[in-house]
């Protein structure tokens, strides 16, 4: 970033081939039509291959896991799962988080890059914001099961009751609630709307009655008309504006869950700015898995270039770095609070029973994403993808570690207890893979992965030359 | 379909290949004093909006209302929930403590703004709309693709249906269409 020309001619000398410009983000000679019918034919005409059905079935066979695991702890309640005191929170809370902290990427994508116009983002910013959705959705069984009565779940929100009972608003868990419910509505918001004007596309394209019938309703009569554009453009920054705090505030009211609380290793002023880096860590990383084997299976290389990789891949080393920041100053004030219970709980957390994921943790997310300074592996797909998952362990572990090891052994000895995940636990976790991945296959065989309208934008022949008053005199 | 006799006219459209020469025919027919017409374009075009003097900024009053709403309702439902409706004293904390309803009213402040800005632009712009008579043009399907489309409005008070025909056909159109309505 300090030095763009010299950053610039390194990489005109490692692709000698594209000339001056550095590598584009659309590949060269695509029009209007050529796009959108790439994109669009995907969906209408292309067909159901046989990959998509293989990962669609094993992705719907592990949420049916997923389906069986919740009705089965309906009927028998929350001792099938390993929780219990001290550990009262484990897998459910770790996999909330880490589910939370990969749609974050997903916003960020589509609102803080479109305001700081990156127009990387528009051939990714679709399924991101899909991903965000799906993840969000994933989060949400968790909080909501281990509530033992999920049918009874409403009894969070305020609203009037015989019972003249209203929900404790000085509580981080209601926070919650209002942060999550409102994330997932503004998130569902901010996709449909980049979706109609696409939506209008496939409704005209569609060579089918139900086609044209379904994408026609949920394409609301859009007609492109310049003054709706008006309204829309200024609709859509609006929502990117609103998007943007809302993200940072999501995964600051999700640490002060923990934050808030008198325990040691959950006690710390580091933890908002920490997790929302770790958010978008992981949610960065969740892209890339995603991202490389779509872009292969789809052919889509031409939209989805080395740049975008290239420039995930730069966010997730500086995310990293941040979040290996606050690792190391959680580590610091423990020793530097002078506190026998911040200390030992650091000690305990290295060292005891759970080291072994401590260590792993860091080997995930603070040592692995330093062969990102190489330009050679963030050129790279493969090694790229790797990273990309050994950075989606670290953060499931990193969550893991600070909920369980922060709770098994607090301030007294005689309360110490262990953790153990029991089967049920594995299987909620994996199931709700599952129930992402299904969504995920529906929507890449249903709904256009990729902002057919946002592409045109950035399309060269979309440049119209300035003062046109001008120019009317040519054109006649 | 259409019963026998001269069918009602909503506008003569006309189709163009790129931005560049649908935005100057919007110059083009704005000085030839024509005010009641709109571009249908497949992404939004800044310029267009200015070819045709499109200035619409209610959005953001709504979206700014929309947001003061959410945030005084939030705060206010706290206020009254904690302080008024069930007041729960721990360790002597005032009721009313303020801090703590600062994440609830932030959030309630976005998603109250969010909802007006899509609720509110899609009432602005009428939608949903299943019929409109510009999908009459058979051709029109391509306004979501590749193509650039500019109508003038029979409502206009200088529409006539030939005059208006032969003045759209002298922008270097593709083609020009009488749109039924």
């Amino acid at each position: 970033m300090t030095a763009p020309d010299t950053r610039q001619s390194r990489e005109e000398a490692d692709h000698p081939a594209t000339g001056a410009a550095a590598t584009p983000v659309i590949a060269p000679g695509y029009t209007f039509g050529t796009v959108t019918d790439k994109i669009s034919a995907i969906v209408l005409t292309r067909g159901t291959s046989t990959g998509w059905w293989f990962g669609f079935l094993i992705a719907f066979l592990m949420a049916n896991m997923l389906f069986v695991s919740l009705g089965y702890l309906v009927l028998k309640g929350i001792g099938i799962w390993g929780n219990n005191h001290p550990v009262a929170w484990a897998f459910d809370i770790t996999n909330f988080v880490w589910w939370i902290g990969i749609g974050h990427a997903g916003t960020l994508i589509s609102a803080i890059l479109l305001l700081l116009k990156q127009t990387w983002r528009t051939s990714i910013n679709r399924f991101a914001e899909a991903m965000t959705l799906f993840a969000v959705a994933c989060a949400g069984v968790f909080p909501l099961f281990h509530t033992g009565r999920p049918w009874l779940a409403y009894w969070m929100l305020p609203y009037p009751n015989t019972m003249g009972v209203w929900p404790q608003f000085r509580s981080p868990l209601i926070w919650d609630v209002f942060a999550v419910s409102t994330y997932a509505t503004v998130s569902l918001l901010f996709w449909f709307v980049g979706l109609v004007p696409d939506l209008a596309t496939l409704r005209d394209r569609s060579e089918s009655k139900i086609g044209r019938v379904v994408y026609g309703v949920f394409a609301l009569g859009w007609r492109g008309s310049a003054r709706h554009w008006q309204r829309y453009d200024m609709a859509y920054l609006l929502l990117a504006g609103l998007a943007t705090p809302l993200v940072v505030s999501v995964h600051t009211i999700v640490s002060f869950d923990f934050a808030v609380s008198q325990l040691p290793g959950w006690h710390a002023t580091i933890f908002p700015p920490y997790f929302v880096a770790g958010a978008i860590y992981s949610g960065f990383a969740m892209v890339l898995t995603l991202a490389i084997p779509i872009r292969a299976a789809y052919g889509l290389e031409d939209f989805i270039t080395s740049r975008h990789l290239q420039n995930m891949a730069k966010i997730l080393l500086l995310t990293g770095l941040i979040v290996a920041y606050g690792y190391t100053i959680e580590a610091f004030m423990s020793w530097y609070s002078a506190n026998t219970y911040e200390e030992f709980m650091m000690t305990n957390r290295m060292t005891g029973p759970y080291g072994p994921a401590y260590w792993l943790l860091i080997l995930c997310n603070v040592v692995t994403p330093q062969l990102l300074w190489f330009r050679r592996i963030r050129a790279s797909v493969i090694p790229l993808f790797i990273i990309s998952l050994v950075v989606n362990v670290g953060m499931w572990l990193e969550r893991f570690v600070i909920i369980v090891t922060s709770l098994h052994r607090d301030f007294l000895p005689s309360s110490w207890g262990r953790y153990a995940p029991t089967i049920w636990d594995l299987s909620t976790y994996f199931g709700t893979i599952g129930l992402f991945l299904a969504l995920l296959f529906l929507f890449l065989r249903f709904l256009p992965m990729i902002s057919i309208f946002e592409m045109r934008t950035i399309l060269p022949q979309a440049q119209v030359p300035p003062n046109n008053d001008e120019a009317e005199g040519a054109t006649s | 379909m259409r019963p026998s006799g001269r069918p009602r006219i909503y506008g003569v459209m006309a189709e163009f290949d790129n931005p560049s020469s649908l935005i100057a025919a919007a110059h083009r027919a704005r000085e030839a004093g024509y005010r009641r017409m709109d571009g249908y374009t497949p992404y939004p075009i800044e310029e267009l909006h200015e070819a045709l003097h499109i200035h619409d900024s209610r959005l953001t009053k709504l979206v700014l209302a929309g947001g003061l709403a959410g945030c005084l309702g939030g705060y206010g439902l706290q206020y009254w929930v904690s302080v008024m409706a069930y007041p729960v004293l721990v360790a002597g904390r005032p009721f009313h403590s303020w801090p703590a309803f600062i994440p609830v009213t932030f959030e309630c402040t976005i998603l109250a703004a969010s909802l007006t800005a899509v609720f509110g632009m899609l009432a602005l712009n009428g939608l949903p709309q299943p019929f409109h008579p510009v999908f009459n043009v058979a051709r029109f399907a391509l306004a979501s693709r590749n193509r650039f489309f500019l109508c003038i409005e029979a409502r206009d008070p200088k529409f006539d249906v030939d005059g208006t025909r032969q003045f759209m056909s002298s922008l270097g159109a593709r083609e020009v269409t009488v749109v039924e309505d």
